[in-house]
C-alpha cells in the first residue's frame, strides 16, 4: 500500500528540501519505489539537491492544467532507478495549484508508487497547505531552536485540522525529525535538549540528523547524501529514519561529535 | 562552563525550554485549540482501552463546529466475541 508523506516545517531553512532528497534516496536504495514532489512552486531546489535541474521539462504545474501527463514529467533519478522527481514550476502565479488538481496528480502517483514524498515550502499559508492535504503521514523537521519549535506547534495545529484525514476525523500521524542537532551546543548547553523538543510538542522522534559539512558537499555536487557520502553521519541518521519509516524499531542514538568529546577532555574556551 | 556556572550563569537552554512551554501554551489557546480532536481522541482511547480491546486504526473522531452547538462524534470497533461496534455522539 502507498504512503503519502509530507516534510514539512513552518519555518524556512531547516532542511525540509535536504530531508526529502535524503530520505526519499534512502527508501529507494533499499528497493522502494519512490517519487519526491517539490511543491515549492516559484523557488523549486528539489531538482538542484538531487542533480536533475538539468532535465527538467515539465513540471506539477503543467501535468495539473493538462499540458503534459505525469510520465512526461517524472524524472528517473542517474543513480538509483526506483527514485523519482517531480518537480515544481518556477511560475510566479500562486494560483497555478489547485486544489482539485493536486488530488488528482497524487492519486496517480498513489497507483505508482510505494512513497510519495511532498516537499512542502516554507510558511503555513496555501502552498504549505496544498502540500500537506492528501499526506497520510507527516514528518516535522524542526531544529532544535525556539523559532523553529514554536513554527513546528503551528504546522501541527493545521496536520491536524486542515487535512483530508483530520476533517475525516482520523488519527494524522506526526513524526520528529530534528535537523541540524550541533553536539558541541548541546554539550554547552545552549541548545534545546531533545527531550525537551519532544515533550513540547508530544509527538514521536523518527531521527537526529546532525549539523555536518557531509550535506553542503552533497548539494554542492547535486547529490542526496545517503547517496554521495553513505558513510556519513548525516546520511546514516537519514537511512536509519528510513527504516523506522517502514516500520523497523530501531534506538534513536543522540549524535557527539569527536571535537567536542576532546573538548571535554582537555578543556575549552569559555565562549 | 564549570566557571561558568560557579558564577551564577545559566545555561541558555532551559530558559528556552521555558519561554517556549509558555508561550505555545498561550498560542494554542489563542488559535482555538485547532488541535483538540486530536487531544480528545487521545485522552477518550486512552479510557476506553482501559476497559476495551479497540483498533487504533479503525477509530474516526469527528468535530461538527456550529454557532451555539457543536457536536463530539466518536466512532470505534470494539474488539470482542462477535465484534460489535459502538457509536458514541455527544
Ligand atoms: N544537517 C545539516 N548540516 C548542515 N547543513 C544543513 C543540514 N541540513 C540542511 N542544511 C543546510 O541548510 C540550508 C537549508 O536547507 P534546505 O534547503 O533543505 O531547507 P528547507 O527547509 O527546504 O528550506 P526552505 O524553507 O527555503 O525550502 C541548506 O544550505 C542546507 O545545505
Ligand atoms: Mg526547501
Amino acid at each position: 500500500m502507498s504512503q503519502v508523506v509530507v516534510v514539512t516545517s513552518g519555518k524556512g531553512g531547516v532542511g525540509k528540501t535536504t530531508s526529502t532528497a535524503a530520505i526519499g534516496a534512502a527508501l529507494a536504495q533499499s528497493g522502494q519505489n519512490v517519487v519526491v514532489v517539490d511543491f515549492d512552486v516559484g523557488l523549486r531546489n528539489l531538482d538542484l539537491i538531487l542533480g536533475a535541474e538539468r532535465r527538467v521539462v515539465y513540471d506539477l504545474v503543467n501535468v495539473i492544467q493538462g499540458h503534459a501527463n505525469l510520465s512526461q514529467a517524472l524524472i528517473r533519478d542517474k543513480r538509483c532507478e526506483t527514485l523519482y522527481l517531480l518537480p515544481a514550476s518556477q511560475t510566479r502565479d500562486k494560483d497555478a495549484l489547485t486544489e482539485e488538481g493536486v488530488f488528482r496528480v497524487i492519486e496517480e502517483l498513489r497507483q505508482r508508487f510505494d512513497w510519495v514524498i511532498c516537499d512542502s515550502p516554507a510558511g503555513i499559508e496555501r502552498g504549505a497547505q496544498l502540500a500537506m492535504r492528501h499526506a497520510d503521514l507527516a514528518i516535522i523537521v524542526t531544529n532544535p531552536e525556539v523559532s523553529s519549535v514554536r513554527d513546528s506547534d503551528r504546522i501541527i495545529g493545521l496536520l491536524d485540522s486542515k487535512t483530508v484525514k483530520a476533517e475525516r476525523g482520523e488519527w494524522m500521524e506526526k513524526l520528529l525529525l530534528l535537523t541540524r542537532y550541533d553536539s558541541a551546543r548541546a554539550q554547552r548547553g545552549d541548545m534545546l535538549k531533545t527531550e525537551d523538543v519532544l515533550e513540547i510538542l508530544s509527538i514521536p522522534l523518527l531521527g537526529i540528523i546532525p549539523e555536518s559539512q557531509d550535506v553542503l558537499r552533497a548539494s554542492n555536487v547535486g547529490a542526496p547524501v545517503t547517496l554521495n557520502n553513505p558513510a556519513s553521519a548525516p546520511a546514516k541518521a537519514y537511512m536509519d529514519a528510513a527504516r523506522r519509516l517502514r516500520g523497523e524499531s530501531l534506538d534513536v542514538t543522540i549524535p557527539r561529535d569527536k571535537k567536542s568529546l576532546m573538548g571535554m577532555l582537555f578543556g575549552r574556551k569559555a565562549a | 562552563m564549570k566557571l561558568l556556572k560557579f558564577l551564577g550563569v545559566r545555561d541558555s537552554a532551559p530558559v528556552a525550554r521555558e519561554r517556549l512551554q509558555i508561550l505555545l501554551a498561550h498560542e494554542r489557546s489563542l488559535v482555538g485549540r485547532s488541535d483538540l480532536v486530536a487531544i480528545l481522541r487521545e485522552e477518550i482511547l486512552q479510557v476506553i482501552a482501559k476497559h476495551c480491546a479497540i483498533d487504533r486504526d479503525n477509530v474516526r473522531v469527528k468535530m461538527a463546529k456550529g454557532d451555539t452547538l457543536s457536536t463530539l462524534e466518536v466512532d470505534l470497533e470494539i474488539r470482542a466475541p462477535g465484534g460489535a461496534g459502538i457509536a458514541l455522539a455527544s
